[in-house]
C-alpha cells in the first residue's frame, strides 16, 4: 500500500514536472558566480565563478553563448553555454550593469550605469559600434521584437529613452514615474511594459507615440505601499497575461492583458528581483534577491511549486532549453 | 483590493511636451536635443565650521561643506535637464567661520535667486529665513538637525533634508524595542548640542516605554579628558542594571572611548558605536551603492551626511522642474509641499516633504562602523497613512504653525 502511494506521488511529481529538460542559469551579484540549476530536478547543479558583480545574464538566440555582465570588472563575459568555459570579453564600457540581446542580427546593447550611456556591441565582431548618451543610471533596456527600437530606462532622470536601431540615435524620452526599473516590449511590439519602483507602478507605453497609455497601482492586502516596488516584468507570447515581481513585497502579480487586472498575487521569496519564462513558457522563475533563492511557478495552476537555493543575491536568469 | 488607474494622456512625453511649448511638431526623426528653455539659478550659503578637536586621527577632517552633493545633484539634474530643455545653474557663496553670512546673503543672494541652500549652523539658518520672510525665495536647509527649527521656530519657507534629533532618536528607539532593550544608561556630553539630542532621547524613551536607569554627564574637566579612557571604568560603574549605554556626544569628544571600557559589558548606542544616520558609507542597498561609487570617483572619499542633503535638496529642485514644467518659485513649493512629490533616495522608500513642519520623510540608517545594521522604521511599527511618520513630530504632535 504504502508502496503504491510512492509509485503514485512519484507519477504526480513526474507529471508536474513535465517540462523539457531544460536549464537555468542565475547571476549570483555577491558571490561572484552564477549558479547552474536544474528546474526539473529543483536541484541547484553547481556553483560557477564568473567575475565580479554578474548582474544582467542572457544567452544568444540559438543558446550557443551565455552573457554574463559583471559590473566591477567593466566587461560583459562570453561563455560557451555548454561548457561554461569562457570564451571572450566584450568591450562593454564601464559597469556594465545588463543588456539586451537582438534576436535578429549579432547586436548587444548595454546599459552603462556610471557613465549614463548605452554601449552598441557587435558581438560576433566584439567591438563597440557607438555609445548613446542617456539619463542618469540606465538600468532596464530592451529591444523590440521587430528589431526597431531599443528602450533604455534611466532609474534617476525617470525617462525612457527611445533609440532607433537604423541610425543608433536616441529620437524621443519619455518620463515616467520615479526609479523605472524593468521593461519590455510585447510579442507585436507594440507596447512596452515599464515599472516604476518607487510608484509602485506598472506603465504601458505606446511604441508608436512614445506616450504612457495605461497605468496600473499594485495593491496588496496587509503590505503597506512602500513595500511595493516592482522590478521585473515579462509578457507571454501570445499576449494573455503578463507578470510583474514586486520586490520586498514578495510576491508576483499575475496580470490579465485584455482587462488589466491582477488576477492573482503569487506569494514568492524575498525581495524578488527578475524574472524568466521556461522555454515553453509553461514555468516562470523568480531570483529572489534577499532569501538567496528562486522560486518556480507552475503558469498553468498558477501555483509556486518549488524553491531552490541558489547563493547570495540572486539578480536575473537565463534560460537554455 | 487591485486598481487601475488609466490616465495616460496626463503624461506627456517629452515630444508632447516640446511641441506644446513651441506650437509646433517635432520631427520624430530627429534627435531630440532642444535648446535651453528654463534656466533655474540655485544659490548656496555655506558657513564653514570653527577647526574641531578630532579624537580619530583615522577619519579625513572633510572642510567642504556639503558642497560635493550639490556638484553631482546638479550635473545629474542637468542630463535629465537636456532631455527636455531645463538647465540648473549653482552658485556657492562659502563664508569663513568667523565671517558675517547675513551680509552674503544680503549682497549676494537676497533679491538675485528664488532657490537657496543653506549648510549653515541652527542660529544662522534661522537669521537667513527671517531675512528671507518677505521674499520669493525657498531655502533649503541640508544641514541642521534641531527640532526647534522643525516646531516652535518653524518657517514657512524651509524645507529639511536631514533627519531631526527626534527622527533619529526614534529610530534607535524601535531599534531598542526590537532588541528588547528596554533599560537605558544615557550619558550625556558638555555641549548644548548633547543636551538637545539626549532631549530627543528621553521623548523617545517616553514614546516606547523605554526606562532610563541612569543619566550622568560627562564633564571635560582637564583630568578626566587626560585621562579619559581610564575614568570610563569608574565612570560607567552604576548601581542599576542596564541593557544599553546610549550616549550623546555630536561632536566626538569622548563617545568613541566607551566601547569595551564600560564597567559591566553593554552595546554603545547614539551618537557613536550604533548610530542614527541619514547616510553612511556602509550603505549599499536599494541602489546606493551606485551613488556611493558615483560620489567617490569625483569627491575622492566617502559622501557624508551634509553631502547627501545638498544633493537630496538640489535633486528635490529638479524633480519638481521637471514634473510641473516649472521655475516658479511658488508652485515648485507648493508642489514639493504636496502628497504628489516623490524623491528617489537610495534608501528603499520614495521621499517626501511633511507638510506640517517642511521636514523630508525618509528612512534612517542604524549604523556600525563597519556594517549596516538596520534600516528604520522597523518592521512592526505602524502609522495610518505611512510607516516614514513613526519617525519624529507627526502631525497632531507638531507645534509648527506653517501656513498651507
Amino acid at each position: 500500500m504504502k508502496k503504491c502511494l510512492y509509485v503514485v506521488g512519484l507519477g504526480v511529481v513526474l507529471w508536474v514536472f513535465n517540462a523539457e529538460a531544460e536549464t537555468i542559469f542565475v547571476s549570483l551579484e555577491k558571490d561572484n558566480a552564477i549558479a547552474v540549476v536544474d528546474p526539473l530536478a529543483g536541484k541547484l547543479l553547481k556553483t560557477v565563478a564568473v567575475g565580479r558583480r554578474p548582474r544582467g545574464i542572457a544567452l544568444s538566440a540559438d543558446a550557443k553563448f551565455l552573457y554574463v555582465a559583471v559590473s566591477d570588472d567593466n566587461t560583459i563575459k562570453k561563455f560557451n553555454a555548454d561548457t561554461l568555459t569562457e570564451l571572450a570579453d566584450l568591450p562593454s564600457g564601464n559597469d556594465p550593469e545588463t543588456f539586451a540581446l537582438s534576436q535578429v542580427d549579432k547586436r548587444m546593447y548595454v546599459s552603462n550605469e556610471d557613465d549614463s550611456q548605452v554601449s552598441v556591441i557587435d558581438v560576433d565582431k566584439n567591438t563597440v559600434l557607438t555609445r548613446i548618451p542617456v539619463g542618469v543610471e540606465p538600468e532596464g533596456i530592451a529591444v523590440s521584437p521587430d528589431n526597431k527600437w531599443v528602450v533604455s530606462a534611466s532609474e534617476t532622470t525617470n525617462m525612457v529613452h527611445w533609440i532607433e536601431t537604423k541610425t543608433y540615435t536616441r529620437v524621443a524620452n519619455t518620463l515616467v514615474d520615479p526609479r523605472p526599473r524593468a521593461l519590455t516590449f510585447t510579442a507585436d511590439s507594440k507596447q512596452v511594459w515599464v515599472t516604476s519602483e518607487m510608484a509602485g507602478k506598472l506603465m504601458i507605453l505606446d511604441a508608436k507615440t512614445k506616450q504612457i497609455i495605461k497605468e496600473l497601482v499594485f495593491e496588496v492586502d496587509g503590505v503597506t505601499a512602500e513595500k511595493i516596488q516592482p522590478v521585473g516584468v515579462l509578457v507571454d507570447k501570445k499576449m494573455q497575461r503578463a507578470y510583474v515581481a514586486l520586490g520586498p513585497a514578495n510576491r508576483i502579480a499575475v496580470i490579465n492583458v485584455a482587462n488589466l487586472t491582477v488576477e492573482k498575487m503569487l506569494l514568492v521569496g524575498s525581495r524578488v528581483w527578475n524574472i524568466a519564462f521556461s522555454a515553453d513558457q509553461k514555468y516562470l522563475y523568480s531570483a529572489n534577491g534577499l532569501s538567496n533563492d528562486i522560486s518556480i511557478i507552475d503558469l498553468e495552476q498558477l501555483k509556486v511549486i518549488r524553491s531552490v537555493g541558489v547563493g547570495t543575491n540572486p539578480w536575473g536568469l537565463a534560460v537554455k532549453p | 483590493m487591485y486598481f487601475i488607474k488609466q490616465c495616460g494622456y496626463l503624461w506627456l512625453t517629452v515630444f508632447t511636451g516640446l511641441s506644446l511649448l513651441f506650437g509646433t511638431q517635432v520631427d520624430a526623426k530627429s534627435t531630440v536635443k532642444p535648446a535651453s528653455l528654463l534656466t533655474v539659478n540655485i544659490a548656496m550659503l555655506a558657513q564653514l565650521d570653527k577647526p574641531a578637536i578630532n579624537l580619530l586621527t583615522i577619519d579625513p577632517m572633510v572642510l567642504d561643506k556639503g558642497e560635493l552633493g550639490a556638484e553631482l545633484a546638479i550635473q545629474e539634474n542637468n542630463i535629465t535637464g537636456e532631455f527636455i530643455g531645463q538647465s540648473f545653474a549653482l552658485k556657492k557663496f562659502i563664508v569663513p567661520a568667523n565671517a558675517n553670512a547675513e551680509t552674503v546673503f544680503n549682497e549676494h543672494i537676497a533679491g538675485k535667486f528664488n532657490y537657496l541652500v543653506t549648510l549653515l549652523s541652527p542660529e544662522k539658518t534661522l537669521a537667513i529665513a527671517d531675512l528671507a520672510q518677505h521674499q520669493a525665495m525657498l531655502i533649503l536647509d541640508a544641514a541642521t538637525v534641531d527640532d526647534s527649527l522643525r516646531n516652535t521656530a518653524c518657517r514657512d519657507s524651509v524645507l529639511h533634508l536631514l533627519p531631526s534629533r527626534a527622527m533619529r532618536a526614534d529610530a534607535l528607539g524601535q531599534y531598542a524595542v526590537k532588541k528588547r532593550w528596554h533599560r537605558w544608561f544615557l550619558v550625556v556630553g558638555a555641549e548644548p548640542a548633547d543636551q538637545l539630542f539626549a532631549d530627543a532621547l528621553k521623548r523617545t524613551a517616553k514614546r516606547f516605554n523605554i526606562k532610563i536607569v541612569a543619566e550622568k554627564q560627562w564633564s571635560h574637566t582637564f583630568d578626566a579628558r587626560k585621562t579619559a579612557q581610564a575614568e570610563i571604568d569608574v565612570f560607567t560603574q552604576i548601581e542599576d542594571e542596564y541593557d544599553v549605554l546610549v550616549v550623546a556626544d555630536e561632536q566626538n569628544l569622548f563617545g568613541e572611548y566607551l566601547d569595551y571600557r564600560t564597567w559591566s559589558p553593554r552595546p554603545i548606542i547614539g551618537t557613536q558605536g550604533l548610530s542614527p544616520v541619514a547616510w553612511h558609507p556602509t550603505h549599499d542597498l536599494w541602489g546606493a551603492s551606485q551613488i556611493q561609487k558615483r560620489f567617490k570617483i569625483q569627491a575622492g572619499r566617502w559622501m557624508n551626511e551634509q553631502d547627501y542633503a545638498a544633493y537630496l535638496a538640489i535633486r528635490a529642485l529638479g524633480e519638481a522642474v521637471t514634473r510641473t514644467h516649472s521655475i516658479a518659485w511658488q508652485a515648485l513649493r507648493n508642489f514639493m509641499l504636496s502628497d504628489k512629490f516623490v524623491l528617489q533616495g537610495y534608501k528603499g522608500s520614495a521621499l517626501s516633504f511633511r507638510a506640517w513642519d517642511g521636514q523630508l520623510r525618509q528612512p534612517i540608517l542604524l549604523a556600525a562602523p563597519r556594517s549596516l545594521v538596520a534600516v528604520a522604521p522597523i518592521e512592526g511599527f505602524l502609522h495610518p497613512k505611512t510607516e516614514l511618520d513613526t519617525l519624529g513630530y507627526d502631525a497632531p504632535e507638531s507645534l509648527c504653525k506653517r501656513k498651507e
